[in-house]
């Protein structure tokens, strides 16, 4: 299937699920909805660099976060329209993605999980004391009660929901697209021999620049927005642990060799995350996550798409 | 003619360690080599400066008539040096068509253009074939045995269309009939065109496929000439056998 036909497929896909959420005429479907599509885009962005080049990212919150405050900025700088200030996460993140690519890619393994994760503790500590966007305080956002849009008016929860589900089909299309390319195959040489890939003539510290950048603003997408919705935007919960660990579980659960497994595992923790969230409580969730991680490590290390594509090859061979 | 390959006064150092001590050698279009000496000679590190994995701190590398200093790895490939590592190296998440594939689209691209999909199937497929792999193009590395992984690494670097191969080790613990499988196929290589190294512990598979063989012993290079001649060098036999 050819990417204009897959992206159709999903714009369908989307338009279909927001009719859904519209006609069971709750408010809170579309409030729980926007946090489970905002771990599609995370999940899959956070893939990109981890899944496909095997590099693994912990510092997934501070990107989140960076697209997050550059909304935070402007909101007190200049108020700007939400998709304008998508594309400026996307930018700010990406650079940030790029710069510390360049800074750490030559780090391997352990080495380089590390040094994204000492990069999220500076970035953190950098916005708590910058007073400008609120500092250790946190900043309030007002928001408008309704939107227009073409004339007709909507609740804003719904537009934001809206906003985050194209960012959730443009970061499964992206990664889609990414791993049916070229750079697909270059990513999966890094993961697999780096030293092999390079004597085969793959530029590989210019493939994981690509990865790290396409990745970070994907990630910073999916945190511009996020003061709109949360209405009080604090450090601690911008660079919230929650970010880091799901970017990286939701991935692992569904599975990180294929575009699926991130879109699998988000919808499938993210749902599990909001139906803990109302019915015993919101402190449980990261404790969903850590049990689920320790389970699929020791019984399905591929992920759920390892699983079903491993069941399908033994019967095949039967 | 001006060689091929020319690395002059070559040398690279590890802490205190001298791995190469100022190599001098010149390979010439269509020649076959044996590079041989003890292990830890520093066959290997010779290998990984002309090919770009290690750079050297002395001397420089010239490759068709280009020097090859600070280039990166994949540059070199690029320009048409290829390599087979002594442990394969195979992209275990890649079949073995999508292994060959890896070169053609990042080195026979990168000089001739973009190639049509059909085209760079049909070349994988002709190569496995060549190394008689072909009925296993959709299989996993780890399906393969010791012998074949060491062909599916040959036929990779190949995939590259390289002048220049470099065949590190790559008949190490194979058996008798396997080194000649190996053999015959890098003689194959070599009528088509390819200039070739070959590194090896095995004298008798050295001996027979190299026009000229140099040895290293120490990180210095102690004798080049006829393998018939070198090998009764005096030096060369104390080096390899002791006083």
């Amino acid at each position: 299937m050819n990417t204009l036909r897959f992206t159709i497929i999903c714009l369908l896909v989307g338009v279909a699920v927001y009719i859904c959420g519209h006609l069971l005429g709750v408010g809170y479907v579309f409030f729980a909805g926007y946090t489970i599509l905002q771990f599609v885009v995370l999940s899959s962005a956070w893939n990109i660099l981890g899944g496909y080049c095997g590099y693994v990212n912990f510092g997934s919150a501070a990107f989140f976060a960076l697209g997050a405050y550059s909304t935070v900025f402007f909101y007190k700088f200049n108020p700007l329209p939400i998709p304008i200030l998508i594309v400026i996460g996307a930018v700010v993140s990406g650079i940030v993605g790029l710069g510390m690519g360049y800074l750490t890619l030559r780090l391997r393994g352990a080495f380089f999980a590390i040094a994204t994760l000492a990069m999220a503790v500076v970035l953190q500590t950098l916005v708590v004391n910058w007073t400008y966007v609120g500092g250790s305080r946190g900043a309030y956002i007002v928001r408008e009660e309704t939107v227009s849009i073409f004339g007709y008016s909507i609740e804003y929860i719904e537009y934001l929901f809206l906003l985050m589900l194209a960012l959730a089909i443009v970061s499964i299309v992206v990664s889609r697209t990414i791993a049916r390319t070229q750079l697909g195959f270059g990513f999966a040489t890094i993961r697999d021999d780096e030293l092999a890939a390079e004597a085969l003539g793959v530029p590989t510290l210019r493939l994981k620049l690509i990865a790290t950048t396409i990745s970070g603003a994907l990630m910073g997408m999916a945190g511009a927005p996020f003061p709109y919705y949360i209405g009080y935007l604090q450090p601690a919960s911008a660079f919230g642990l929650e970010y880091g660990v799901n970017s990286i579980a939701m991935p692992i659960i569904g599975g990180t060799t294929s575009w699926v497994g991130p879109l699998v595992g988000a919808i499938l923790l993210g749902s599990l995350q909001q139906l803990a969230t109302v019915t015993i409580s919101s402190a449980v969730n990261l404790l969903i996550v850590g049990l689920l991680l320790v389970a699929f490590v020791v019984i399905a290390p591929n992920g759920l798409v390892g699983l079903v594509q491993e069941r399908l090859r033994a019967r095949r061979s039967k | 003619m001006s060689p091929l390959l020319h690395v002059s006064n070559v040398s690279k150092r590890f802490g205190g360690f001298i791995a190469l001590d100022g190599i001098e050698l010149e390979v010439q279009q269509g020649e076959r080599v044996g590079l041989i000496g003890p292990n830890g000679s520093g066959k290997s590190t010779l290998v990984n400066c002309i090919c770009g994995a290690l750079q050297n701190e002395q001397g420089s590398v010239h490759f068709d008539g280009h020097a090859m200093d600070g280039l990166a790895a994949h540059q070199r490939t690029h320009r048409g040096l290829a390599r087979s590592f002594q442990l394969p190296r195979p992209f275990v998440s890649l079949s073995l068509a999508d292994n060959i594939r890896v070169p053609m689209l990042y080195t026979v691209h990168k000089r001739t253009g973009p190639l049509h999909a059909d085209s760079v199937d049909a070349r994988c497929i002709e190569l496995l074939r060549l190394v008689g792999l072909d009925k296993k193009a959709r299989h996993m590395p780890r399906d393969l045995t010791q012998v074949e992984m060491r062909k599916l690494e040959l036929a990779r670097a190949v995939a590259a269309e390289p002048k220049l191969l470099i065949a590190d080790e790559s008949m190490a613990g194979l058996s008798h009939t396997e080194i000649e499988d190996i053999l015959a196929l890098l003689k194959q290589l070599n009528e088509r065109g390819i200039t070739i190294i070959l590194i090896e512990h095995i004298m008798s598979a050295v001996m027979s496929f190299s026009q000229r063989l140099v040895v290293l012993v120490s990180g210095k290079k102690i004798a080049d000439g006829k393998p018939e001649d070198v090998v009764r060098n005096p030096e060369v036999v104390r080096a390899y056998l002791g006083q």
